[in-house]
Order: structure tokens, then C-alpha cells, then sequence
């Protein structure tokens, strides 16, 4: 047992408290910029069971700050990636890793097999379906969410404490906040906010300490500045979500009907290994894309070809314009087939990008 | 009444500064939000919420504090 000796001989810890952390579950949605940190702590600290939900792949831009990837990730689905570096630093434990988005239909059920809920993913609506779940399911929530330089943190759904929606009752409907793929982020801000949603995971299980519930921990990483400000519970809010509970299942991600943020430029894909190429153009349409191995299913065509996809592989789709091939991702999703990208560049770019990069690697031989 | 604020996120990239002193005229919250408004046009279009001496609070709380805070949700991840 000497991996947790330092826990060990903290008075505060002791075998007992090493145990407990050996016997709890804990999931964590997101694998992402506070997903890495949140699951690298947890995973050391010996957390028994720790499930990852992700449904997206590893991108070059993403390694700034998603600090358990490296290049020989790309491509590869974020769980699932994940489990694997998870593996190497403690087998000790059970890590489940489920390769998909988290949605109204599955959230329950997964909240259900954990004692707690970490939340590290990057949209409003994906914040707002967690806390749901957590109030329906009983679940504690363990907050952290970012922007640009500053983060937040906080414990909702503790011990009958107030939950997200009593801090900010419904998903901003007026300018909201874009992500960090379109705005940035200062790549060592995940790894500090990331880092205090695994310690409250730790003070929860453990019982010692102050939880961070009831407060709302706000720090700015240039100023050094950091407030913590009071929550209300509010009951009106809580009820409302009790009171949906039996529609919460029958409800749609809206994330599914748009196509934002699962489009993916051809100069990361190029980086990928184990994917599928399929353009859905008309055989006719010009111009041809030549240098990849391309699989040719015009979009009409699509549904009554899928055996022609292939489940094993992330499959990028390509058209002319960059709009048939998003079409083409959410058919694919629909008919229940994961891993399928929208490559946003038409096919005269991907041409383009595609000579470039070839030019560049004859000049450097 | 002399009010210090505080500005989060795309807040202060709206008033183009994280913090300013005010004077403000009134008894509640929203009070001060309309003197906000006038000077920030653009905060209209933006979800916030209030502290008050490190406390969340409604548009119909009595401004009591020196110290005030203006938060909007963060998303990122």
C-alpha cells in the first residue's frame, strides 16, 4: 500500500480515509481542459471507480491544456484516451470510460451508478442537464467552468444545499458566452479551477474540511484576485426541476440539431490516425480530391449505404461547400453511428491545404 | 451612496474596466442596474447576476453594501 502512504499518514486521512476514497465512485463529464486535471488527481488519489463521459476526439489544439494527451492521442476518442493514461498511473482502479455525449436519455442512469457528479464540460446546455440530473438523481455536484482568465468553482446539491439554477436560474438567452475553441483560454486556468473541483471531490468523500457549498469561489488568474460569494438555495427553482422530472428523458439536446463546434478542419485530421475519409458529392461533382484514401457514398445515398461506414474509425466527412458533409454528420448520428466529423472546408481548400502541406514535406527532404 | 464594483468575465470586457467607484441615487438593486444601463448600454444584452457584500441577491434587494459585484455564468470547460 505504499502508493497512498502519503495520504496514509495524513492524521486527517489515515487508512480509513484512503478507504473510503478506494470505495467511492465518482464521474466526471467531460475530458477536456478540467476534465484532464480533475481525472489525473482522482485517478492518483485512488477514487475506486471513476467513469469519463466524452464523445469527442483528441485535437492538436486541444494539447495547450488537456494535460493527459500527447500527439499519440489525436483522433482518439477523449475517454477513451484518457482510461488508457488513467491505466498506466494507478491500476489499482476501475476506470469506465463511455465514448459518447452526454444526453437527457442516458444522464440518469449514469448519475445513478455514482455517488458523485464532477462537471467539466464546455456548454451551457450540457451545465444545465448535469445539474437536472444531479437534483433528480440526489447526486452532489461538483462545479468548475471558465473564461478566458477567470474561473469559477463550486459544490451544489450538497446536503441539501442550493443547486446551480439558484445561482443562475435558466441558460443565458441573450449574448452568451462563446467556448473556449472560439475564444481561448489560458491553458494553466483548467489545470488550477480543474484542480479545486478534485479537491472538493476528495473533502466530500472524506468528510473533512469545508465544502464548497452554498459559495460560488471566483478566481482571476491575471489579478491574482479571488472573491467567494454567498448562494441562496432557492426551493422555486429546485421544484421546477423536480416537478419536469418525468418529462426529463423525453427531452432533446439542442447541441444535436445544431452542428456547431463538430465541424473539424482538415489540418488537424491530416494529424489523425484510424479514420475514414467519406466524401457525399455526386460522382459527377468536380473538383476530384486526390492523396486520400476516400470513400464515395453521395449524401442521398447515405442512408441505404451504412455498411459501407466504418464503425472502428472516426469518419471525417467531406462535400463541396462544407454544409452536405454537416448534414451528413447528423444522418450518421441519427442512424446511431459516433465518431463522425464535419470537415468545414470545402473540397477546393482541402485541395489547397492538402498540395501545401504536400510541397512542404518535399522541401524538407 | 458610494458604491465599489466589481466586474466578471465578458462584464468587464463590456464597462472596459474589472472595477470602478459609483455614485448612485436609489434604495434597491435595480436602481443602481438602471444607473448601469445608462452608462453601459450593452450590459442590457448580457446575463448577470448581482452580489451585494459578497451575497447574491435579487433587483429588489435594498442597496446596503459598499461592495458590489457583477457576475455573468461562465461556460467554458
Amino acid at each position: 500500500m505504499n502508493r497512498y502512504n502519503r495520504h496514509i499518514i495524513l492524521s486527517d486521512i489515515g487508512q480509513a480515509g484512503q478507504d473510503k476514497l478506494l470505495n467511492a465512485k465518482v464521474l466526471v463529464v467531460g475530458a477536456g481542459g478540467l476534465g484532464c486535471p480533475i481525472l489525473q488527481y482522482l485517478a492518483a488519489a485512488g477514487i475506486g471507480t471513476l467513469g469519463i463521459i466524452d464523445f469527442d476526439v483528441v485535437e492538436m489544439s486541444n494539447l495547450q491544456r488537456q494535460v493527459l494527451f500527447g500527439t499519440s492521442s489525436l483522433g482518439e476518442n477523449k475517454a477513451e484516451a484518457a482510461k488508457k493514461r488513467l491505466e498506466d498511473l494507478n491500476n489499482d482502479i476501475l476506470i469506465i470510460a463511455y465514448p459518447e455525449r452526454l444526453t437527457y436519455q442516458n444522464a440518469i442512469d449514469l448519475c445513478n451508478e455514482y455517488d458523485i457528479i464532477v462537471d467539466g464540460s464546455d456548454n451551457f446546455e450540457t451545465r444545465y442537464l448535469v445539474n437536472d440530473a444531479c437534483i433528480i438523481t440526489n447526486k452532489p455536484l461538483v462545479f468548475g467552468a471558465i473564461y478566458k482568465f477567470e474561473g469559477q468553482v463550486s459544490v451544489f446539491n450538497y446536503q441539501n444545499g442550493p443547486s446551480y439554477r439558484c445561482l443562475f436560474p435558466n441558460p443565458p438567452q441573450k449574448d452568451t458566452a462563446p467556448n473556449c475553441s472560439e475564444i481561448g483560454v489560458l491553458g494553466v486556468l483548467p489545470g488550477i479551477i480543474g484542480s479545486m473541483q478534485a479537491n472538493e471531490v476528495l473533502k466530500i468523500i472524506l468528510g473533512i474540511g469545508n465544502v464548497l457549498s452554498g459559495k460560488l469561489f471566483c478566481y482571476n488568474a491575471l489579478t491574482s484576485q479571488t472573491s467567494t460569494l454567498k448562494i441562496n438555495k432557492s426551493e422555486e427553482q429546485i421544484e421546477l426541476v423536480l416537478k419536469e422530472k418525468h418529462n426529463f428523458k423525453k427531452r432533446q439536446l439542442e447541441i444535436d440539431c445544431e452542428f456547431q463546434s463538430d465541424d473539424i478542419s482538415i489540418e488537424d485530421v491530416l494529424n489523425f490516425e484510424n479514420i475514414q475519409f467519406i466524401d457525399v458529392r455526386e460522382a459527377h461533382e468536380q473538383p476530384k480530391v486526390d492523396g486520400l484514401k476516400i470513400t464515395h457514398i453521395p449524401l442521398n445515398q447515405l442512408e441505404n449505404n451504412l455498411e459501407k461506414i466504418d464503425l472502428s474509425k472516426q469518419k471525417m466527412i467531406i462535400c463541396q461547400s462544407g454544409m452536405r458533409s454537416k448534414q451528413a454528420v447528423s444522418l450518421l448520428r441519427n442512424s446511431g453511428i459516433l465518431n463522425c466529423y464535419s470537415i468545414k472546408e470545402g473540397a477546393l481548400d482541402i485541395i489547397e491545404i492538402l498540395n501545401k502541406k504536400h510541397k512542404a514535406t518535399t522541401n524538407d527532404r | 451612496m458610494t458604491i465599489n464594483i466589481k466586474y466578471f468575465g465578458l462584464i468587464a470586457e463590456v464597462t472596459q474596466h474589472e472595477e470602478e467607484t459609483m455614485n448612485v441615487s436609489g434604495r434597491f438593486i435595480s436602481d443602481l442596474l438602471e444607473a448601469l444601463y445608462s452608462k453601459y448600454p450593452d450590459l442590457k444584452n448580457k446575463d448577470f447576476q448581482v452580489a451585494q457584500n459578497q451575497e447574491l441577491v435579487s433587483e429588489n434587494t435594498e442597496l446596503s453594501g459598499q461592495e458590489l459585484a457583477l457576475l455573468p455564468p461562465f461556460s467554458g470547460g
